[in-house]
């Protein structure tokens, strides 16, 4: 069989703009890249205000998972302001969070993944799609649907949850540097709980188990997909005022050890992104992006980022590997798997944390905006990792640098040639048919890509032929 | 469509509180919708330079819920973050829909519209080779559509990717289009003033927009005047922090600016809202918004 080129664009159900080109020969994917096709600019915007805003201007990166961008803003103005929420504000903190990551999951497993799985109803959104090798009975396949007509009922009722302490969603107001604004009050308290409870029955009766069938169902996804097979996790949820004890570790797993991670060690390479040479190898805390447009060679403009020269898979399989809570493998299946367990997990410890808010006592300590500092903020979303940099000068934002978990899974190819883990993930896969590449989109949607979230500064280029994201 | 009178009622039932009028289900409204929802109306929902953050806050309709919406009421044709296909099956669909429909289709647009370097920062598919802007698709579509709606301040106005220095040249849908358009503003717009305005035009056609072409039926009241912290401020009592009690506007509380019906209509079924949870409204639904809004938690030197 000849060698034949597709390009897949848009890349549907997943946050975001995404094309992806492959190269296709016997059967199989021999190479793939790829890239974002929207720009935005965010860390231009950002530069000049006040470092307060960033807390609300850098939620809009993304509508899904505003919540963790409020997070790591907030760490890192925390950081650079040198002060420290009370417990009351770290809890609220953890639990509306915690609650985007179970109504993040529930919506990517339903809303997006699954329809690579089962169909839908005969009208649209529905149609057209893929065809495939949809493999449920018509019974199961009518109670997939039926799942994911509740899905959408669950995760709504997840975001009213999240209002009684966040006031609204997506793009809460809660989280400000110092603290939180809402106050835990007993009919919140109450209420948050029995909603949890309302959405605990769905993930453990209805949510965990479906993902175990398609697993089961599509066994031969467990040896499919598997990628870099080096994973990394900021680590999250603090347990503790000081952060030394958090419900996902930091950490890192590669060449079957678990490691320790120091962000130190993260770089963002250039040589296959349209950026000046100059500027590969740094750490975000000093980079800056000098764009290159039409560089020869290149072919995203998503940095790579590396940790210590390795690509790292980030995500929920990276938090749970890395926590020791699921270690069976790496693949499309493991992944899901991971996600629906890790839900549970959120789940259940969110429980036991909204009984520890005490009423009466402090959310917020007050803080000012020094005239220079320096700040980091790393936390996870549930896509994965989740850093922010910012740096002030003037009581102004002098720079403010975001490196999200989709940089690091849909990244290109690194300074030594070494492809990203959605790439690698690709490389190798059969595909029986290229115009309809179901296999490649169960792949890539196992990532749970968030391309919105890529952010970078760019300057604008001239010829080019694609963009990416933000 | 195929409707049961009994199914078409319930529809109806749940759009009155969408819209939050009750006169809603007299006999000819009854018909209209009736008629209106066997056509199916077939909507094309495109994504610029935006966050998915509008799509995601229409998922959190409640009456009607957002599978009653897909599944009976609209016929969501093309929508990069619901639809089943992928690649040139979407281009496909959305050629299809502007040619079979044209003249009949809704065109809703979340996110601005980069126009900078010929609006090559966003681009969906490509022709001959070629990425397609979705500077172009929008000029495409928004010729042959019935109705523009513009959801969220970035599709209304540029919002955020707009915000100085304005990297790349985003603009809201109405100064793109030589046509007009119904601007949904909000970051994100609430999901009943978007169902709301969504099923006015099926039933009743166009609603009364104001100047700045939102439907009156939301934006129509100041904030600050339906605040319930309005008598903190009449009596002169400002919080001395944010997360405190009193009137905000001293921690850069934007109500005094904003145009929305959040005080009355409330988030997420009524649980909470911005300023409930004593944090300062930031403006978000105003043309002003990013920039004009800016500090959010403080007001700018020359206006203290």
């Amino acid at each position: 069989m000849a060698k034949k080129i597709i390009t897949i664009d848009p890349i549907t159900r997943i946050e975001g703009h995404l094309k992806v080109e492959l190269e296709i020969e016997e059967g199989k994917v021999i190479d793939a890249r790829s890239s974002g096709t929207l720009f935005r600019g965010f860390e231009i915007i950002l530069k000049g205000r006040d470092p307060r805003d960033a807390q609300q201007l850098t939620q809009r990166a993304c509508g899904i998972c505003s919540a963790s961008h409020a997070t790591a803003a907030s760490l890192t103005l925390e950081s650079a302001f040198r002060v420290r929420p009370p417990s009351n504000a770290r809890i609220i903190r953890n639990l509306v969070t915690g609650a985007n990551f179970l109504q993040s999951h529930i919506l990517h497993f339903y809303l997006l993944a699954a329809l690579d799985y089962f169909t839908g109803p005969e009208k649209p959104p529905f149609i057209p799609r893929f065809k495939g090798d949809f493999r449920l009975s018509k019974q199961m396949n009518k109670d997939y649907l039926d799942h994911y007509l509740k899905a959408m009922e669950v995760r709504r009722k997840i975001h009213d949850m999240i209002a009684i302490f966040a006031g609204k969603m997506p793009h809460h107001v809660s989280f400000v540097p110092g603290g939180v604004t809402e106050k835990p009050t007993v009919d919140k308290i109450v209420s948050f709980l029995w909603r949890l409870r309302e959405s605990i029955d769905f993930i453990e009766n209805i949510y965990v188990p479906d993902v175990l069938r398609i697993a089961d169902i599509y066994k031969d996804y467990s040896k499919i997909g598997r990628g870099c097979g080096n994973l990394l996790s900021y680590g999250a949820f603090d347990l503790d005022d000081r952060g030394r004890k958090k419900l996902f570790k930091r950490g890192r797993f590669t060449d079957g050890k678990i490691e320790k991670m120091n962000s130190g060690k993260i770089t963002e390479d250039v040589r296959y992104s349209w950026y000046e040479k100059k500027i590969s190898g740094k750490n975000p805390k000093d980079s800056d992006t000098l764009p290159a447009p039409g560089k020869a060679g290149a072919y995203s403009w998503l940095k790579a980022p590396r940790y210590a020269g390795k690509p790292y898979e980030l995500g929920p399989l990276a938090r749970m590997w890395v926590n020791g809570d699921y270690r069976k493998g790496i693949s499309v299946m493991d992944r899901h798997i991971a996600r629906a367990l890790e839900t549970k997990k959120i789940a259940r410890a969110m429980e036991e944390w909204v009984l520890q808010l005490r009423p009466g006592r402090r959310i917020y300590v007050s803080c000012r905006v020094p005239k220079n500092g320096q700040g980091i903020g790393l936390t996870e979303a549930p896509r994965g990792a989740l850093g922010h940099w910012i740096k002030i000068s003037n009581s102004r934002i002098a720079r403010y640098q975001i490196v999200t978990p989709t940089n690091w899974n849909c990244s290109p190819r690194d300074d030594k040639g070494e492809p990203g883990p959605v790439e690698k993930s690709l490389i190798g896969t059969p595909v029986a048919d290229p115009e309809n590449p179901i296999e490649v989109m169960r792949i890539i949607r196992s990532y749970d890509p968030c391309m919105a979230c890529s952010v970078h500064l760019i300057v604008p280029g001239r010829g080019l032929s694609e963009f990416r994201v933000c | 469509m195929d409707l049961t009178r009994r199914e078409f009622l319930k529809i109806c039932a749940g759009s009155a509180v969408a819209l939050g009028i009750s006169q809603i289900c007299i006999p000819e409204v009854v018909e209209a919708l009736e008629r209106a929802a066997a056509g199916n109306p077939p909507v094309i929902w495109l994504e610029g330079s935006g966050c998915t953050g509008c799509s995601v806050s229409l998922l959190n309709t409640s009456h009607p819920k957002i599978s009653e919406l897909l599944l009976k009421i609209i016929s969501l044709k093309v929508h990069p973050t619901l639809m089943s296909a992928s690649g040139d099956r979407v281009i496909l669909s959305m050629e299809k829909t502007a040619e079979e429909a044209k003249g009949k289709f809704i065109l809703i647009v979340e996110g601005s519209i980069p126009v900078a370097e010929n609006g090559m920062y966003a681009t969906l598919g490509e022709k001959n080779g070629r990425p397609v802007s979705l500077l172009e698709w929008t000029k495409k579509l928004g010729r042959n559509a019935k109705y523009v709606i513009a959801v969220g301040t970035c599709a209304s106005y540029g919002g955020v990717p707009a915000g100085a220095p304005n990297p790349t040249g985003a603009k809201g849908v109405g100064e793109i289009l030589g046509r007009k358009v119904i601007n949904v503003p909000g970051c994100p717009p609430h999901p009943d003033w978007m169902v709301g305005t969504l099923v006015h035009l099926i039933l009743y056609g166009l609603p009364k927009l104001d100047e700045n072409r939102r439907p009156t039926l939301f934006y129509r009241f100041l904030l600050h005047e339906n605040c319930p912290n309005y008598s903190f401020y009449i009596h002169q009592k400002f919080a001395k922090n944010v997360s405190e009690e009193g009137c905000l506007v001293k921690q850069g509380c934007k109500g005094p600016l904003t145009y929305a019906d959040c005080p009355l209509r409330l988030w997420h079924n009524g649980v909470n809202w911005c300023i409930g949870a004593s944090a300062p409204c930031i403006g978000c639904v105003q043309m002003e918004f990013p920039d004009g809004m800016s500090p959010f938690y403080g007001w700018p030197e020359r206006k203290r």
